[in-house]
């Protein structure tokens, strides 16, 4: 006996395995998708409630304002985050100097001069530039750039701020240069054609419209780089040394926020203990710079686009 | 009577295609310094370490002595972390990707869940080394094994994986979906046998990327507190190991010169596994390109 397609249809309609699959499936998946947000609860919690632990134990005015991190002292340990952060700076700034005006201008080249097979071969190796895991920028920062820093400036300590920053910024130029050139592609190709008409050379035509154009863009490019040279751990670890210092020195040994949560995971900070609580705290400081830079990243985006 | 004085226009006009030609010269060579810099690094990488590869220095376990020193243990306690990574952040990743393309409605809890992804991209690496030191380390007491780290790593590309895999998945034409619905297909039909075969080469593309991405991170793994000095290769998960840049990373702060020998050679080695999935992830990419 043959079924007719009607019986087909209405045999499979009725299959209830079928339909509790399709009732199921949504669930599960929705599911699946809340873990990246349970992610960042787990965050947010795990650094709450461990840094709160630590401020039982060290007053929260003594972090916030302290200008002394010895943690490490048998006696009389201090916990003032400001030496973390000024180190922290240091490296970023000195990232800053070295990859905005590369990455801005590797941009303008990119977008407005460089021919499609220019484009074709530089756009892949700056993607290899940005895929080089950072404990190799690491290695190339201890024993290649500070040496040959060391030639110029004898000075200059084997562990400093100016050599890991350096080598910080080459990391994020890739970065800057490909956010900032996707803002300038964006820029519409009539308004860059109607300067040209007008008898603008290419220069002026990146420096008067596509840079001001695409200005939210590059922006918030820089604002990400930022964010990523923040939160830089291991060219930091690597070559710029463990000492916690609170002034303007850019030749010595210095640490960042980062190299601190290294050092003392490296070491045996015994569960329960102020040090190993602390590193909660200063990932927490960490962790809420980062995020004003993202969310001001963002904001500027959307704030300051033009819409064409 | 002239309108156009030609000189003038012509003297002010070659001042202008100075300025121009000078700020060609510069912003090109702002990008050749960026080039030069992956070209010096790789040189000195090259140049130090190729004098200790060699076959030992793969089948060697980590030494005290320089010239014995081998990256056995970390080659293989990568490959084990991968095989964690991978299934773990591809599942997660994939499905997360389906819910907000496809069944996902657009609203308030789906824009969430999108800013979120973003915002969990640029946290950084070693914030989710302190997550895994609590969650997985201490609160699951995974201990520092490969399944505790394999997660910790797993979370922190997964947001890479989802934006990619979203981006594959809306690559898909509508005209197939229309069909495939025309046909009497139901939703999930649709989607396991219509929409995930066409967006599979962008999401391994995509997914490879970022594998090759946790590969290579170092920082979480010291803060979950993944040992250097390992003398046996894992048997199973619940393992404790050691991996590539971790080794690297013992190598690269020893005070002896020859250790930055040995360093180089490794960070060759990681590098090669590098290059290895980059161009699985090209050729995938080539291969399957179908412009529909």
């Amino acid at each position: 006996m043959r079924t007719s397609v009607q019986e087909l249809i209405a045999k499979s309609k009725d299959k209830k395995s079928k339909k509790i699959i399709e009732k199921l499936i949504p669930i599960l998946l929705f599911l699946v998708a809340s873990v990246s947000v349970l992610t960042t609860i787990g965050i947010v919690l795990t650094l709450i409630i461990e840094t709160v632990t630590f401020f039982t134990r060290v007053p929260l005015a003594d972090f916030v304002l302290g200008t002394t991190w010895l943690p490490f002292a048998n006696s009389g340990a201090q916990f003032g985050i400001w030496p973390l952060i000024v180190g922290t700076l240091k490296i970023t700034g000195i990232a800053i100097v070295v990859a905005v005006p590369i990455g801005i201008s590797a941009a303008i080249y990119l977008s407005e001069y460089a021919s499609d097979n220019v484009r074709r071969i530089v756009k892949p190796v700056l993607e290899v530039l940005a895929g080089v895991p950072t404990i190799v920028y690491g290695f190339f920062a201890l024993t290649f750039v500070t040496p040959v820093l060391q030639s110029f400036f004898p000075e200059i300590k084997i562990f400093n701020a100016i050599s890991p920053g350096i080598v910080v910024g080459i990391m994020i130029i890739p970065m800057i240069a490909s956010l900032s050139e996707d803002a300038m592609s964006s820029v519409p190709k009539s308004i860059r054609d109607g300067a040209l008409a007008m008898g603008s050379t290419k220069f002026e035509v990146a420096w008067k419209i596509t840079v001001p154009a695409a200005l939210s863009g590059i922006i918030a490019s820089v604002v990400l780089g930022l964010s990523r040279a923040i939160g830089e751990t291991m060219i930091v670890s690597l070559a710029a040394g463990s000492t916690p210092k609170f002034d303007g020195d850019f030749t010595g040994s210095i640490q960042t926020m980062t190299a601190y949560i290294v050092q003392v995971s490296k070491g045996d900070a015994g569960y329960g203990t102020t040090i190993y609580y602390s590193i909660y705290a200063v990932g927490f400081t960490l962790f809420l710079f980062t995020m004003a830079m993202n969310i001001l990243a963002g904001y500027m985006s959307k704030r300051f686009r033009e819409e064409y | 009577m002239r309108y156009i004085e030609q000189e003038k226009v012509i003297r002010r006009m070659n001042g202008r295609m100075v300025i121009n030609r000078i700020f060609q010269g510069f912003f090109m060579f702002a990008t050749a310094l960026a080039l030069l810099a992956l070209v010096i690094l790789l040189y000195r990488i090259v140049s130090q370490g190729a004098g200790h590869l060699s076959l030992e220095f793969l089948t060697n376990f980590a030494s005290r002595f320089p010239e014995k020193a081998g990256i056995k243990a970390a080659l293989v306690g990568s490959i084990w972390l991968m095989a964690v990574v991978a299934p773990t952040s591809i599942l997660l990743g994939v499905g997360s990707a389906i819910y907000l393309e496809e069944y996902a409605k657009k609203g308030r809890i789906t824009s969430f869940i999108q800013m979120n992804i973003s915002n969990l991209a640029g946290v950084p690496s070693v914030v989710f080394g302190l997550l895994g030191l609590t969650i997985f380390v201490r609160a699951l007491a995974l201990g520092n094994s490969i399944l505790a780290a394999g997660f910790t790593m797993s979370l922190l590309i997964l947001p890479v994986i989802i934006v990619s895999a979203q981006e594959a998945i809306r690559s898909v034409p509508r005209e197939l979906r229309d069909a495939s619905y025309g046909m009497g297909a139901t939703k999930w039909q649709t989607i396991v046998r219509i929409i995930l075969p066409a967006a599979i080469p962008g999401i391994l593309t995509g997914s490879i990327l970022a594998l090759s991405r946790a590969i290579g991170e170092t920082a979480p793994l010291i803060v979950v507190g993944i040992p250097v000095i390992i003398q046996f290769l894992p048997e199973g998960v619940m393992d404790t190991f050691t991996a590539l840049p971790m080794q690297i990373y013992d190598w690269s702060s020893r005070p002896q010169a020859e250790f930055q020998t040995v360093a180089a050679a490794g960070i060759i080695v990681l590098m090669v596994v590098l290059l290895f999935m980059n161009s699985i992830a090209v050729y995938i990419r080539n291969k399957f390109d179908k412009s529909y």
